[in-house]
């Protein structure tokens, strides 16, 4: 307790030098929070994004079904198990029908995938209600990046061109009728949405479906012949994947701060031992053993990380706060980094992430303390008395 | 109790490697000093008197011979009990203070008393007892950096004082200091010499430390050339 209050005195009475460092350290704890925070965010709001717009609680895919291989939709489609019939029919999953089709847009030739969806369905947060009702027509909802990169608006007739079962190609005009703003690219690029009944028909796959969406916390009932139920753990590990590189470079980046930071205290330190060694000797002579003075140094050190911490929370806390609050604005260009977290990103910081960079700046910043205060296990403290160099 | 001895030197020699070869700091010496002398170590510079001073206040060991200083064997002593040793029954007076710059005044003097864990209503009571000692109470909150060379001399004085020693031991304590700020400092000590029974130990070669000593070693190229007791009434007496 006598060396942490005189580590306090010395730190304190240093002045200007404690709080530069303190302040130096505080920046790069409170950045590794918030980097670790975003990571967090974009993890949490690309799930939830996901989940509500398109993975719901796991998906049914038919066994030939492949999202990154277009050409296998030819083959991906199958009527549905009598089971996921009876959950679609109590409003506890909702069928999707994927086919390949061609759009003619401003007359130029896009490929799309059209997909077709029950207008009623709650499970998926798209405004499939709005493809009700259109009675001699096709309405087509689309994403509002497709729209921007076809042109369309709402109101607008598009061609369709698809080849059914039988491989006869076949085209009609349809209507554009929402342009639907959602964060999350993989139900809007490249794609266009249609009443699930008329692109049964269309296709001529009555009944059929490429896969099936189960509504959040909805068990799927079993492996069916044809049909693999995707859980979320797989669904989601691109999103995963691309975090983790994520934290990888903000780990990177977190190393170079919190190195800087420490390289300040690490220099104090030597500076400490170098220009403080007639105080060393003194505070032998006085009575002090060895390893209190080195002790005291250590901990005089390692107190920036604890008055880090404190200074980090006065100004760290209203602004970290006040970035989960509101979000921080992500450029139109950057489109979420290509995943699907939209134009704000909302941090999010857990008590593990905060304590465990806590203890990673109090830790490093203790060994770094530690490591100059060696020497004066070797000294003399009749050289240190006369000021003379360790 | 008077005349017990509190250090003997038994054949001491201290020898500092210097490249291949060593300088004999101290050969041979064999003092005793008893309680309540206030003695003084003279000689020119390099005569040992720093080194044979820094000996038995722990800070250094012996190259051959024995030391006892109240009791424990300096030569065989551990980091830890010289330690103790020197933080209660040893204080030290340097030549240029070192005094803790960041501390005040009273703080400085406190020091050795937070380490030897004094209870706070003791230790105030000590070191204001201390700053009175020397003159200084009004001086308490000042820093070394507010304290002129006579005033943080007293305030070492007071640090080396506050736990009641039993060896004091002044390293040219005079040496920064003007005629009239070393009269001061001495008669302090003297005085607390005379009313404390402290014993004293100086390495000087400063003759208005030597007006004051009532016993005088000479020391040459390490050895005692002369060791002098005085009865007479000295300069402070």
């Amino acid at each position: 307790m006598i060396i942490f209050q005189l580590a306090l005195r010395n730190l304190i009475r240093a002045g200007l030098r404690t709080w530069l460092n303190v302040f130096v350290l505080s920046l790069a704890f409170v950045a590794i929070i918030l980097m670790q925070g975003v990571n967090q965010g974009i993890i949490e709001q690309a799930s939830r994004s996901m989940i509500d717009s398109e993975l719901g609680g796991g998906q049914y895919w038919h066994a030939n079904y492949d999202p990154f291989d277009p050409l296998t939709l030819e083959d991906a489609h199958a009527p549905l198990p009598p089971e996921l019939q009876r959950l679609i029919a109590e409003g506890k999953a909702t069928a999707v029908l994927v086919s390949q089709g061609t759009i003619y847009p401003g007359g130029r030739m896009m490929p799309v995938l059209l997909k077709g969806i029950d207008p009623r369905q709650q499970i998926l947060d798209l405004p499939t209600a709005e493809l009700a009702n259109h009675a001699g027509t096709i309405p087509v909802l689309l994403g509002s990046r497709m729209a921007e990169s076809t042109g369309l608006k709402v109101g607008d007739p598009l061609t369709i061109r698809w080849r059914d079962a039988h491989g006869t190609f076949d085209a009609r005009d349809a209507l554009v009728v929402q342009i639907m703003n959602t964060s999350v690219q993989t139900v809007d690029q490249g794609q266009v949405w249609l009443p699930l009944d008329t692109l049964r028909r269309m296709a001529a796959m009555p009944g059929e479906a490429t896969l099936i969406t189960l509504a959040k916390n909805t068990s799927p009932p079993a492996n069916f012949h044809d049909w693999d139920f995707k859980d979320l753990n797989f669904l989601l590990r691109d999103v995963r994947e691309i975090v983790r590189f994520r934290k990888i470079a903000a780990g990177i980046l977190n190393t170079i701060l919190l190195f800087l930071a420490l390289v300040a205290i690490f220099d104090t330190q030597i500076l400490s031992v170098f220009r403080r060694r007639k105080e060393i000797g003194t505070l032998i002579a006085l009575g002090m053993t060895r390893s209190g003075v080195i002790r005291l140094f250590t901990l005089e050190g390692g107190l920036h990380g604890i008055l880090a911490v404190v200074v980090g929370a006065i100004y760290g806390i209203p602004l970290l706060g006040y970035l989960a609050s509101t979000g921080i604005p992500l450029p139109q260009s950057s489109e979420g980094f290509g995943m699907a977290i939209g134009l704000v990103l909302y941090p999010v910081y857990g008590p593990a992430l905060v304590l465990g960079s806590l203890l990673l700046v109090l830790l490093t910043v203790t060994v770094v303390s530690y490591l100059p205060t060696r020497q004066i296990a070797n000294l003399k403290p009749t050289e240190a008395l006369r000021g003379r160099v360790l | 109790m008077q005349n017990s001895i509190l250090i003997s030197t038994n054949n001491l020699t201290k020898r500092f490697p210097m490249g291949e070869d060593a300088v004999v700091a101290l050969d041979q010496v064999n003092l005793q000093f008893r309680k309540g002398e206030f003695a003084g170590l003279v000689g020119p510079s390099g005569s040992g008197k720093t080194t044979l001073l820094n000996i038995i206040g722990s800070l250094d060991v012996p190259s051959e011979g024995e030391v006892l200083v109240l009791g424990e064997a300096i030569e065989k002593i551990g980091h830890k009990a010289a330690a103790r040793l020197r933080n209660r029954h040893i204080g030290f007076i340097f030549q240029t203070f070192n005094l803790l710059p960041v501390y005040t005044a009273f703080e400085n003097v406190e020091f050795p008393l937070l380490l030897q864990r004094i209870p706070e209503s003791q230790r105030k009571k000590a070191v204001w007892e201390s700053l009175e000692w020397v003159g200084l109470t009004d001086k308490a909150k000042s820093r070394p950096s507010q304290l002129s060379g006579g005033q943080s001399q007293r305030v070492a004085i007071a640090r080396a004082m506050v736990k009641r020693p039993s060896i004091m031991l002044a390293d040219e304590p005079t040496a920064n200091l003007d005629a009239q700020n070393s009269h001061n400092i001495l008669q302090i000590m003297e005085r607390l010499n005379r009313e404390l029974q402290t014993t004293f130990i100086f390495s000087t070669h400063d003759e208005k430390v030597i007006q004051y000593l009532r016993r005088k070693i000479t020391l040459d190229d390490g050895r005692v050339a002369s060791d002098e007791t005085f009865t007479t009434e000295r300069a402070g007496s």
